[in-house]
């Protein structure tokens, strides 16, 4: 059997990734799209976290990730308080047809 | 009293009537009366010339006066050397002589012009011309090279076509002056070519440097016949100005100017201007051309002679008198007769002025009528004018005690002596015959104006005798022609101051091989370089000497049988002049047509230039038009096809891109459809078709 190498954990982030985007791209839920978003976030974590583990770079990797995880925190309170406004606005909170600003 | 003063004097005399006419043109509105200016001018320049001529008569006798300075210096000029223009002043006997004459008949007729052209509507005009023209006639007369001389030669021109046509309103006003104008051309083009040739080769237009070189055996491309011609050319100038045939046709025309006009510009001034220039070049001229101007002389004045004694305009008869007299002087310059050319100049210079001047008395007292045959009996009524016509009409006919006497007599015993000399008895004979006739028409002009009972009644109750500022010049001018201002001799000019002290003869430089053979020096300085030769040769002195007794004798025969036929056919009326013009028909139509000559210029040289002018108008429009239409025809035709490539084919290009562009835009509008969602998926295909095409790893 096989260890666990570096390869493993980049299929994993590229499968998390690809999720992301899917989720990104095809939901219209607002709130599914930022789940979305955090998918993609933590794929690229996962990354980080893999070079760092097999890289020579030292502990970077792992103090970016966490960065990374702080940001995102920001991002989904700032996004979700967003949602929420338009949700006031709207009544509802898909994506398609927030296009008030368009035309 | 030295030169520099007497440099000055002349500088002064010379600027003082264009001063005048620079004030009177410019603020003649401004001040009606600035003509006043005019007279007190000339009368100051009289003055001047007054004290001209007695210091240098009585200091400088026998010393000439040049003042010159360069006026432009090319430098160094490859191939020819140094060359620079030389303007300057020489003041000799002559000059001072002219210049005397020149003021004197100016002033008598801006005085006489008061009365005369009284009411004139352009009268200050009328003395701001006769201004400009005294300044050019002076500037003639006191030059010292050939540049200036021909430069105020074409101002008197100018001068002499303002006022000539004066009354421009009369057609005929303005038809002579434009002749006179042309005709002047022509004559003024063979002296250019002179004075070019002249320049060429001494590379300086100052008289006496001419001289000099010529001395010295430079001529003009190293050929006597050039020389000849140099001459001839310059002397055709003289032709054009002096009237001479066959540039005659001009002075009998200009007689359309106002009287005055007539009496100082184509009488006495400007026209002897041409029998100066050739008295000036005088010493250049070789034997072959002074027996030119010597013919072209002697047939211009029997040629007018026989036109006077027809025609019935008063000024007509003065006027052809006038050329006839020229005639006489141009031919006494080409027998070598320097002195007397120039002493006939200055007395006929006085007769005839004082004769036009008189005329214009008649004319106005007349009302305007020029026509002799509307006058007679006028006598009476003018006794002043009567005199001074008399006076006058003595003189230019050759009676002992007038002026005219000495010189004319002088001149034809030259001719004589020249004839004996040479052989061409021609031109004696011409001159005598001319005696002759010039004593009939003036007694002819005298009787049928002055005697016999009046033909117009009407105009003769109108007549009378001209106010005093008409008739002082008459009695000045009559006063001049009499014998004693010249020589205490009545019959013996050449011992008057006038001929041995004044007035020299020119001493002649041109190689001895083309003198006349008894202009040839002798003894010490017969190899060519005779700077010092005498014109007078002791042969010709003999020869003189021999011709003044016959002459004498056959010019007073003549000019007594003149004055005898005049009375017999026109005073006591025993041969009918109808009667006589009716015999001799043919005669007399030729001569009162005036030799065809104007017919015959119109039928050959206007007419050909009216053809010539008509064939190069037919070259114009059909070559020179047809080429212009044609370019035009073929820029449009080349416009047309132009146009049509750009309207099809750069506009097609432009219309086509804008079309294909929209065409394009249609298309890609619909990505730009304003989700999020579908840009990202084609950001993120377009990311992983860039990633598989490039293959970066």
């Amino acid at each position: 059997m096989e260890s666990i190498g570096l390869n493993h954990f980049l299929v994993v982030s590229a499968i998390l990734f690809s999720l992301g985007i899917y989720a990104v791209v095809t939901r219209k839920n607002a709130i599914m799209v930022l789940m979305g978003i955090e998918l993609i976030l933590n794929s690229a974590n996962i990354n980080f976290v893999a070079f760092s583990r097999y890289g020579n770079s030292g502990l970077g990797g792992q103090i970016t990730a966490l960065f990374v995880i702080i940001l995102a925190a920001a991002e989904a309170a700032i996004a979700l308080a967003i949602v929420l406004n338009l949700y006031k606005t709207f009544a509802h909170v898909n994506i398609d047809e927030i296009d008030k600003l368009n035309s | 009293m030295n030169d520099i003063i007497l440099i000055n004097i002349s500088i002064i005399t010379l600027l003082l009537p264009l001063f005048g006419f620079g004030l009177i043109i410019l603020f003649s509105k401004r001040f009606p009366k600035l003509y006043m200016l005019g007279i007190g001018l000339l009368i100051v320049n009289f003055v001047l010339a007054v004290i001209l001529l007695y210091a240098k008569l009585s200091n400088f006798l026998t010393q000439d006066i040049n003042f010159q300075f360069t006026w432009i210096d090319f430098g160094n000029v490859p191939y020819l050397g140094n060359v620079h223009i030389d303007l300057g002043l020489k003041i000799d006997n002559i000059t001072v002589i002219m210049l005397f004459v020149v003021n004197l008949i100016s002033m008598l007729v801006h005085i006489y012009s008061l009365e005369y052209m009284k009411g004139d509507k352009r009268f200050n005009r009328y003395y701001a011309y006769l201004g400009i023209f005294t300044f050019s006639m002076i500037g003639i007369v006191i030059a010292n090279n050939l540049l200036m001389i021909y430069i105020f030669w074409e101002l008197v021109g100018l001068s002499s076509y303002l006022l000539i046509g004066f009354w421009y309103e009369k057609k005929s006003a303005a038809d002579a002056s434009k002749k006179a104008f042309i005709t002047n051309r022509v004559g003024d083009l063979g002296m250019f070519i002179g004075i070019l040739i002249v320049f060429t080769t001494y590379h300086t237009f100052t008289f006496d440097s001419i001289f000099e070189q010529i001395s010295n055996g430079v001529l003009p491309f190293d050929s006597n016949a050039w020389l000849t011609a140099t001459g001839i050319l310059i002397f055709m100038g003289a032709v054009g100005k002096s009237a001479q045939f066959p540039l005659h046709v001009w002075l009998p025309d200009a007689m359309e100017g106002p009287t005055p006009v007539s009496a100082l510009i184509h009488s006495a001034t400007m026209v002897a201007a041409g029998v100066y220039l050739s008295l000036r070049i005088f010493a250049m001229l070789t034997a072959d051309a002074m027996l030119v101007i010597a013919v072209v002389g002697g047939f211009t004045s029997f040629l007018a002679a026989t036109i006077a004694i027809t025609q019935n305009d008063i000024k007509r008869v003065l006027a052809y008198s006038t050329v006839s007299q020229l005639g006489y002087m141009v031919m006494a310059v080409g027998v070598g007769a320097f002195q007397y050319a120039f002493f006939h100049l200055i007395t006929h210079a006085f007769f005839k002025s004082n004769l036009f001047l008189g005329s214009g008395s008649v004319i106005h007292a007349m009302h305007h009528e020029q026509d002799m045959r509307q006058m007679g009996g006028l006598r009476k009524k003018m006794p002043v004018t009567y005199a001074a016509f008399i006076v006058s009409s003595l003189a230019i006919s050759g009676i002992p005690l007038t002026s005219g006497f000495l010189s004319k007599d002088g001149l034809l015993a030259g001719s004589l002596a020249f004839a004996h000399l040479t052989g061409h008895w021609l031109l004696p004979t011409f001159g005598f015959l001319v005696a002759l006739m010039t004593a009939f028409y003036m007694f002819r002009l005298v009787i049928m104006t002055f005697h016999g009972e009046p033909r117009n009644k009407e105009k003769y109750n109108h007549a009378h005798e001209s106010p005093f500022v008409m008739v002082l010049p008459l009695i000045v001018l009559t006063a001049l022609s009499l014998f004693f201002w010249y020589t205490p001799n009545p019959v013996g000019p050449e011992q008057g101051w006038f001929l041995s002290e004044w007035v020299r003869p020119a001493e002649t430089v041109v190689p001895q091989e083309t003198r006349f053979d008894f202009m040839k020096t002798t003894g010490e300085e017969v190899s060519g370089h005779s700077a010092g030769a005498v014109v007078f040769s002791e042969e010709y002195e003999h020869a003189m000497h021999w011709a003044h007794i016959p002459t004498l004798i056959l010019s007073l025969l003549l000019g007594g049988l003149g004055i005898l036929f005049a009375f017999v056919i026109y005073h006591w009326r025993k041969i009918d002049p109808d009667e006589l013009a009716e015999k001799f028909k043919s005669l007399y139509l030729f001569s009162l047509n005036k030799w065809y000559v104007d017919e015959f210029y119109q039928a050959t040289f206007i007419a050909g230039t009216l053809k010539l002018s008509y064939l190069l108008s037919l070259f114009d429009k059909y070559v020179v038009d047809g080429i212009v239409n044609g370019t035009a025809f073929v820029t449009r035709g080349i416009s047309t096809v132009s146009g049509i490539f750009d309207k099809y084919v750069v506009d097609g290009l432009v219309n086509f891109t804008a079309f294909l562009s929209g065409l394009i835009g249609l298309g890609f509008r619909r990505l730009q459809s304003g989700r999020i969602q579908t840009y990202l998926v084609l950001v993120i295909f377009s990311l992983i078709l860039l990633l598989l095409f490039f293959e970066p790893f």
